[in-house]
């Protein structure tokens, strides 16, 4: 019986924020007529997807407790070298590869300076984060980039459908799935929690802490590199201010699912709460007409909201206990 | 005077605590025994004001305090010293004594001269010749210790909570401590004294109060009891030996070292540990114990020497490589490094080696871990019964035997331990030396760090004993006394 009052209060716990989604979805049904309607629903789950993919892979390195401030001007990286190249007349097929080694490459930096160089990773990303949001402004002259050449038809990835799934809404719930397999079911998944809890328990298990952290980094640069990749050639084209503030959001979506910022605790289903309250909150504003300012500052709060209310779970237990 | 009426306490899933009283006259040194999880700390803690209790009330000196808090108990004189200490290593001994509380000068900045000062008095009180300005981090654990007891001191304390005080000090380092309790009991000080090691209620103490799964079982001058009728009282049973028997079948070397040197830590270790063998290390705190295990795992560098393992020469270049090869490591302090907190025994325990846990796509069974999880808990006999307990939540004997249990259930072939029963009760203990029995019988080596010398006699095969990093002498079963060992921990070198 005591297992049993453990488990249901351990479920009410991760499930509060999904509880203020189901609560949110009701307000949006109500707030108006457009927000059930299956288009404004695909619309949704598309927005879910795009800003979702760099939160998947963010919820590793938060989960390590680290954090990545770089994703945001690695999607302008990727996507510029990628409408470049096809600006260029070259194949998509050489195009997409050289993004995608960039990638890797970028993202085994960042894990470098973190494992090896043992920086902070606030402070290895705070420096790629501005370093490579130059790079993408000096590779394109600072002006976006865009290809004419029609033989170059990539935009399926961007805004393709399979029956009425958006194609991005697709690469998501696999990459999501993925992710999930991966912390639940894999020992690389342990070594993540293993070393976000404590990093000299997990070195006497026999847990390569460095390589953790690297590979966690790496997963950041892919989700970066998937999302520029939609981006790109949903708008057959790129700007060397994409993905500005990405960061940001990829954070808030962890952090309002429950990832502890000191790591260690947390699930990705949480960032899929995360994502879908962030988006659908703000599909909401949308369609209600509240002014942009305006849902900044809602967003804002929400975060804050969102974590003082998961806290105050705690502490209130705490207290009983 | 304190009493404590009637207190209970509830935990989510475990009641802690169920009716238990405590009185503790002024001058009584009050000894609180009980299993692993029996509730002393929580009974300590509600006192501290850290927890709030459920139900009864709490006296001190005919004054009911009623909604206890931190700072209020403070006021009243009550000071716990926890199992880990809480002081800053970086401060120094004086900045840790008055620590929140610095005295200053008229406009407002920290009086050190005074601050020094005051802590010089306080140490010469308690005869410690410490230099107040010493930072924490160089002083020895027994050290410290002491000067915890000279912050509550300062701060008044009439009742002092010591939980556990000696799991971190070596046998030759209690006296120190003992006179000292000792000492201020006659100035009308009164103590709680919480040990697993029952030689020192004997010793130390003149009451003794007995818990038991929450409850309380009975309180009464030392003199009323023996060793076996107390062990008796606390886990419920009459037990006799707390070594079982075994039959030495000691096999072939499995590893050799030689001539290991770590510049300024270690000189010439060299020893050889045999299948089924357990070697102890002693030694005095500090004397390169630890040092010589984690050398050879790989958590620390060495300049010179040879490890031979299953008759190959290695040099693990990190812990992984070690742990691979099949070697566990039961590190001295379970907290830092030993567990991993956020999370439960099933994650815990099944870390080292989840490839057993695995398909061959490498995709764990949580059913299959929580199967094996749940065998050690009814091996080991962790309490509470629930493998899926967040290990934070749980008393510091039975977060022990989970350490333990991680490797046991990690089939290694050579296994670390250090310090392995700190914390652990009697009970539990003779259960730990009968699982490691049964794996030495299947050809497990075993090396023990122990700073409790009827620990290491009483299960070792040989006892290699060190000092200032060098081994100074070896002893054969046949050949263990304390007096013996003592004298070669204490040899000069
Ligand atoms: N914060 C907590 N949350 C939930 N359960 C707790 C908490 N603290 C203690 N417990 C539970 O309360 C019980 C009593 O624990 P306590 O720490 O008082 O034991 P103890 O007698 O000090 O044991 P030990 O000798 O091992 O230190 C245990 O079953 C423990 O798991
Ligand atoms: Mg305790």
């Amino acid at each position: 019986m005591d297992t049993q009052k453990n488990e249901i209060l351990k479920k009410m716990k991760s499930m509060g924020v999904f509880w203020a989604l189901v609560v949110l979805f009701l307000v949006g049904c109500i707030a108006s007529p457009q927000f059930l309607k299956a288009g404004n629903m695909i619309n949704v789950a598309r927005q879910i997807s795009i800003n979702g993919i760099i939160a998947l892979a963010m919820t590793f390195v938060c989960l390590i407790g680290g954090v990545d401030l770089s994703v945001g001007s690695q999607v302008a990286v990727y996507a510029i070298i990628m409408a470049t190249m096809m600006k260029n007349n070259i194949s998509p097929f050489l195009a997409i590869p050289a993004a995608f080694a960039t990638a890797m490459l970028i993202g085994f930096l960042n894990g470098l300076g973190v494992s090896k160089g043992k920086l902070a990773p606030f402070i290895m990303t705070l420096g790629s984060m501005t370093a490579l949001r130059g790079l993408a402004k000096y590779i394109s002259n600072g002006s976006p980039q865009s290809w004419r050449n029609t033989d170059i038809n990539i935009k399926f990835i961007g805004q393709g459908y399979v029956g009425f799934i958006p194609f991005p809404v697709i690469i998501f719930i696999i990459l999501f799935l993925a992710a999930f397999y991966t912390l639940k079911y894999t020992s690389f998944g342990r070594s993540v929690y293993s070393v976000g809890d404590n990093k000299e328990a997990a070195r006497l298990n026999g847990i390569n802490v460095p390589r953790t952290q690297l590979i966690c980094f790496i997963l950041t640069a892919f989700g970066s590199f998937v999302s520029a990749l939609v981006l790109t050639s949903k708008l057959s084209s790129a700007d060397p201010t994409a993905g500005d503030g990405y960061e940001l959001t990829a954070l808030s979506m962890c952090y309002i699912g429950g990832i502890s910022t000191m790591g260690g605790v947390g699930s990705i289903t949480g960032t899929l709460i995360g994502a879908c309250l962030l988006t659908v909150l703000s599909n909401i504003m949308n369609l209600v007409g509240i002014n942009s300012y305006m849902q900044n500052i809602v967003q804002g709060l929400i975060v804050i909201i969102a974590v003082l209310l998961g806290g105050l779970g705690g502490l209130k237990r705490k207290k009983k206990a | 005077m304190l009493r404590m009426n009637h207190i209970s306490k509830e935990f989510p899933g475990v009641k802690a605590l169920n009716d238990v009283s405590l009185t503790v006259e002024n001058g009584d040194i009050m000894a609180l025994v009980g299993e692993n999880g029996a509730g002393k700390s929580t009974l300590m803690k509600i006192l501290s004001g850290a927890y709030e209790m459920d139900e009864g009330e709490l006296w001190i000196d005919d004054e009911k305090i009623e909604n206890p808090t931190p700072a209020k108990m403070i006021e009243k004189g009550v000071a716990v010293i926890y199992q880990e200490l809480m002081l800053l290593p970086h401060l120094s001994v004086a900045e840790n004594i008055y620590n929140g509380r610095y005295p200053k000068n008229k406009y407002g900045k920290i009086d050190y001269k005074k601050m020094n000062a005051d802590a010089k008095a306080v140490l010469d009180k308690l005869h410690l010749p410490v230099d107040p300005e010493e930072k924490v981090v160089n002083l020895s654990v027994a050290r410290r210790q002491m000067v915890e007891i000279g912050k509550a001191l300062s701060k008044d304390a009439k009742i002092i909570v010591l939980d556990e005080p000696t799991a971190v000090l070596a046998d030759s380092e209690l006296e120190g401590l003992f006179n000292l309790v000792r000492a201020l009991s006659k100035e009308g000080i009164s103590f709680v004294y919480i040990s697993h090691r029952l030689k020192e209620v004997f010793e130390l103490c003149n009451k003794v109060t007995i818990l038991k799964d929450g409850c309380f079982v009975e309180s009464g001058p030392v003199e009323d009891y023996d060793t076996d009728k107390l062990v008796a009282r606390m886990v419920g049973r009459v037990m006799t030996d707390i070594y079982p028997e075994r039959e030495h079948v000691i096999g072939e070397t499995v590893l050799k070292v030689e001539n290991l040197n770590r510049e300024g830590v270690l000189h010439d270790i060299s020893f050889e540990l045999h299948r089924g063998e357990i070697l102890g290390f002693a030694g005095l705190a500090g004397a390169g114990r630890t040092e010589t295990l984690r050398a050879i795992i790989g958590a620390d560098p060495y300049e010179k020497g040879e490890i031979t393992y299953f008759g190959k020469k290695v040099k693990f270049g990190t812990i992984k490589e070690a742990v691979d090869a099949g070697i566990g490591m039961v590190p001295e302090e379970r907290k830092l490094q030993g567990l991993h907190l956020k999370h439960n025994m099933i994650f815990n325990m099944t870390l080292p080696k989840l490839s057993k846990y695995s398909d061959k796509f490498g995709t764990i069974s949580p059913k299959q871990e929580k199967k094996v999880a749940d065998e050690y808990v009814d091996l080991l006999q962790i309490r509470p019964f629930n493998s899926e307990i967040i290990t934070t939540n749980m008393s510091g004997g039975n977060q022990q035997k989970v350490v333990l249990a991680k490797w046991l259930a990690s089939d290694c072939k050579v296994l670390f331990v250090d310090e392995p029963t700190r914390g652990v009760d009697v009970g539990a203990k003779r259960e730990i030396y009968e699982i490691l029995n049964s794996l030495l019988k299947e050809g497990l080596s075993i090396l023990m760090v122990s700073s409790e010398l009827p620990e290491l006699i009483g299960t070792c095969d040989r006892i290699c004993v060190m000092n200032s990093g060098r081994i100074t002498g070896v002893l054969e079963r046949g050949e263990f006394t304390e007096e013996k060992i003592m004298s070669y921990a204490t040899m000069e070198v």
